[in-house]
């Protein structure tokens, strides 16, 4: 069976920054499997500019972003299997893919990131009555037509859902010469960025119909139409608010899902709110060896916090590898045995002893974090205070938005953070950081909590 | 000169065609969709029913038991995926226990084996999920799950490759009878001569026999409205689990599916648009009520699709199967709602005897009764899959990651006979588009590779047939040729 030190699942923006960091981190062998047959992801077709201005200070189109990125990792040396499926991965991180050359095959892996990033919401989970034509597409599925192929899904165009691929496809389509009647938004606030709202909807003369929805799609074989009504506060369609668009072309964008197949299968535990795995402030899900970065984690809206959340993953994956080279997470393991009073000779250790081992490494000291109040979920869910970075930036998304409101830590039942903020909206991903002397300050204290108190 | 000319490629004429494919004759199929498959026979439970459903001495009970015993060597033949899960009828209400008993005594009379009366622990323990109203069920055995897709692709390509020819987008027009008793059947720009007519139209059954009858018929489409679950929770039952009937009707059944999802519906709505196959709110909203009556929530958020059917009732409370009083050498297949299905095979081999005894048709001995089917990668072992890949490098490219469908069985999918030329066509025949994510990814690989086996432009790739076409035009209003010359400059 094949080796590698570290084996990233998926040649996106976050497989790659976790490539590159993981080389630099030392590890000797690194294997990006992507099934495309192109590196990059979904930034391939993203050719509008606007990335990169965190991590290079400059507004780079998407492929030009993953190509800084694409360079990076290779210079770094790690190594790219394209065209390349991965159908499964063991608890042990024995890794099988697949591709037309190499057939089927295995990969022994020291660690593994999970970098599969997410997919769109289809029509089918949105369960929209009506017909079931040719013209209704998901917003990305269109965007690769447009970008990729060349190809135009329609011209009289309603858009469902103002997440951020839905706002960016409303500007593509107008540029490309189609009419795009409205961008149709369940929730009474967008669910794409402010900025995206500006300069695709408003600079075209778009118009934004918040909280209302497609309840009726028309057309036997292509579409020829859609109904559209306001919702109540309970989401339903009000009577008598109907509007009719003729259009030919229906684009969604509802929502994004982590791609998690292969981490529920592997064993993975997943929060279920963001879809994605629980993991703590080394990005490591609950299968030691196993870490997870990028959209397939928590869906983002900017890809520089993903590169920068994958620049860690990769580098704790290489250190994970390495421990496990230089034999002490078997050193570990042999302690926790000897602890539950077994013999080190006997049988393998169990799941939990590994991870048990695998914390030992982490120091004794773990406290959770967790959301409440409106917030709706934080990654990492645990930070182990004693080995953790000098700051760890804990990330989470609210549930409505708050005008003025504070956002608050609470170490057990004392606030350690209290801080002012204009807007907090569920369409933007929010952030706080903590400091490694703050936390190893209060030894005592098990839970983290961050949470929203309006005044 | 045909012998036989059956209207209609859905399970029914699919059915007919491959029987009569045993025989020495001339034998065409006339669809008016671009593919087999595209009508009723395309939505439905995609249930093998025990058949202790309808009345005795009917068509319908005895075709229906007749093609239940027939399905384990079709399926074996035609390499078709079918599985005898058996089916629970859950009564809610210890009152109603009469009736259970009552379907009970029909099924035995109707000659359905293995049917009893399970309760309490033994139920449960069948079948953990039902709801907690659940009192007592009629258990059926030998009830089973298939795809119809496929069960019906699979009978009509065995026919193919025995000699049926098929004719898509060929609507039947007009129907006349000459002096020598020959039908002349008219289909899009074409005419048809044959000595007989097998009507399998579907829910236009009724337009085709009134070509010819003046003993009109009537089929009303009857629209059943379905969601499909993620395989997620494919596992929620294992049994077809129906609702005992009520004076509130039928009620709705929750069952897996052959590859793994759950389905739950149908409703039951009677329309006038013979094509409406739209789903409605309230439609919609009653399957996920109802199904909860027999089992407890599935999770909303796990459905992947909905769709609905339309049934071909046919009113007179049983198939209307049988050669036409005023119109020798005519035979009507119509009327074929549930348990139209399960009783295709038996129908399809009524047709058979009826050119056999009328038309003076033998059997041939070239018939071959066996078909292979696409492999299907998803379901293969380590071993298999390698040696798949090694034999053809398609095999090692996953299109649909979702249900995990290689190029390879796309275009085995194309190549084939009755090979598909559209998206629903590669979907219904591999699986690619049916998953979780809806062909939200793989729709333009497999736009590419329908593109380059067959040479039709994108512009011209359809969805299902018809205007159904995914894309409108290339970008600055190129056709597909000008934007490949450019390419190639």
């Amino acid at each position: 069976m094949k080796t590698a030190d570290v084996v990233i699942i998926g040649g996106g923006p976050a497989g790659l920054a976790a490539a590159a960091s993981a080389k630099e981190a030392g590890a000797e062998h690194v294997l990006v499997i992507e099934r495309n047959n192109e590196l990059g992801g979904i930034l391939t077709q993203c050719i509008h500019n606007g990335f990169g201005l965190h991590t290079f200070g400059e507004e780079l189109t998407g492929p030009e972003y993953a190509d800084r990125f694409i360079k990076k990792s290779t210079e770094a040396g790690a190594e790219f299997l394209l065209n390349t499926m991965v159908l499964d991965i063991s608890g042990d991180r024995i890794v099988t893919a697949m591709n037309g050359t190499d057939g089927l095959f295995q990969v022994k892996a020291g660690a593994v990131i999970l970098a599969m990033g997410c997919r769109e919401r289809p029509r089918g989970a949105l369960n929209i009555p009506g017909s079931r034509p040719s013209g209704i597409y998901t917003a990305g599925t269109a965007q690769r037509l447009i970008n990729i192929e060349g190809m135009m899904p329609g011209k009289e165009v309603v858009i469902l859902g103002s997440g951020d691929i839905g706002l960016i496809m409303a500007r593509r389509m107008t540029l490309e010469g189609a009419h795009v009647n409205a961008v149709v938004e369940l929730m009474p606030y967008s669910t794409g960025l402010r900025r995206n709202i500006v300069q695709c909807l408003d600079d075209f003369n778009i118009p934004l119909l918040l909280s209302h929805t497609v309840i009726r799609t028309e057309g036997k074989e292509h579409l020829q139409g859609v109904t559209v009504a306001e919702v109540g506060p309970d989401r339903k369609p009000v009577p008598g608010t109907e509007i009719h668009y003729d259009c030919d072309c229906l684009l969604l964008s509802c929502g994004l899902i982590p791609e998690n197949e292969l981490s529920r299968n592997a064993g993975v535990k997943i929060n279920p709110i963001t879809n994605g795995p629980v993991v703590d402030d080394t990005f490591e899900t609950s299968i030691p060896g196993v870490f997870s970065c990028g959209n397939v984690l928590h869906v983002h809206d900017l890809v520089d916090f993903v590169s920068e959340e994958a620049g860690k993953a990769g580098r704790f994956a290489a250190l994970y590898a390495q421990a496990e080279k230089d034999g002490k997470l078997a050193a570990a393991e042999k302690e926790v045995l000897a602890e539950e009073g077994k013999s080190a000779d006997g049988a393998a250790a169990s799941a939990e002893e590994v991870r048990a081992a695998d914390r030992k490494l982490r120091g004794s000291h773990a406290v959770q974090v967790a959301g409440e109040g409106g917030v709706r979920y934080t990654v990492p869910s645990d930070i182990y205070t004693d080995t953790m970075d000098g700051k760890v930036t804990v990330r989470f998304r609210v549930g409505k938005v708050y005008k003025g409101a504070y956002l608050s830590v609470y170490a057990d039942d004392q606030r350690i953070f209290h801080q002012k903020k204009k807007i907090l909206t569920p369409g933007e991903m929010c952030q706080v950081m903590l400091t490694k002397d703050k936390l190893s300050a209060m030894p005592e204290r098990k839970r983290l909590t961050v949470k929203i108190e309006e005044e | 000169m045909y012998d036989v000319v059956i209207v209609g490629a859905g399970v029914t004429g699919a059915a007919a065609a491959r029987e009569l494919s045993r025989l020495d004759a001339k034998v065409c199929v006339l669809e008016r969709g671009e593919d087999v498959c595209v009508g009723t026979s395309k939505a439905n439970s995609a249930i093998i029913h025990a058949g202790y459903d309808p009345k005795p001495g009917t068509l319908m009970a005895k075709l229906n038991l007749e093609g239940n015993e027939m399905m384990d060597e079709l399926c074996k033949d035609l390499d078709i995926p079918f599985k005898r899960n058996g089916a629970l009828i859950v009564c809610t209400d210890e009152s109603k226990m009469g009736a259970l008993d009552d379907l009970l005594k029909r099924g035995e009379e109707n000659g359905v084996k293995g049917l009893k009366i399970v309760r309490g622990q033994e139920l449960r323990s069948m079948e953990p999920n039902l709801s907690d109203d659940v009192v007592a069920a009629l258990y059926a055995p030998t009830s089973g799950i298939i795809c119809p897709f496929e069960m019906t692709i699979a009978m009509a390509e065995n026919a193919a490759e025995n000699g049926v020819e098929f004719f898509f987008n060929s609507k039947v027009i007009d129907i006349t009878r000459d002096l020598e008793g020959l039908y002349h059947v008219k289909a899009g720009d074409k005419e048809y001569v044959t000595r007989a007519v097998m009507n399998a139209a579907g829910v236009y059954a009724d337009e085709v026999h009134n070509m010819v009858s003046a003993d009109k018929i009537e089929i009303r489409p009857r629209r059943g409205e379905y969601c499909l679950y993620d395989k997620e929770v494919g596992s929620y039952v294992s049994h077809t689990i129906f609702q005992l009937p009520t004076e509130k009707g039928k009620g709705v059944l929750v069952t897996p599916t052959v590859h793994g999802n759950m389905l739950a519906g149908p409703t039951s709505d009677f329309i006038t648009d013979k094509d409406d196959t739209s789903t409605t709110a309230d439609g919609l909203a009653e399957v996920l009520d109802k199904q909860c009556i027999s089992v407890k929530p599935l999770p909303g958020r796990k459905i992947i699709t909905s769709f609905s059917g339309l049934r071909a009732h046919g009113g007179t409370g049983d198939f209307i199967i049988g050669e036409v009083k005023d119109a020798p050498l005519f035979y009507d297949m119509a009327g074929i709602e549930s348990p139209g299905l399960s009783s295709s095979p038996a129908i399809g081999r009524m047709a058979a005897e009826w050119a056999k005894k009328t038309l003076g048709l033998s059997g041939k001995e070239t018939f071959k009764k066996t078909r292979k089917g696409i492999p299907h990668f998803a379901d293969m072992s380590f071993a298999e899959r390698s040696d798949l890949i090694k034999s053809n490098p398609l095999y090692g490219q996953i299109v649909c990651r979702c249900e995990t469908v290689t190029e390879g069985e796309i275009v085995d999918a194309i190549r084939r006979p009755l090979g598909a030329r559209s998206l629903d066509g590669v979907k219904r025949r591999t699986r690619a588009g049916m998953g979780r994510c809806q062909a939200g990814f793989c729709s333009p690989k497999v736009l590419e590779i329908i593109h380059r086996e067959t040479g039709l432009p994108y512009d011209r790739i359809t969805k299902c047939g018809g205007k159904s076409t995914i894309v409108l035009e290339h970008t600055k209003g190129q056709t597909t040729e000008e934007a490949e010359g450019e390419g190639k400059a």
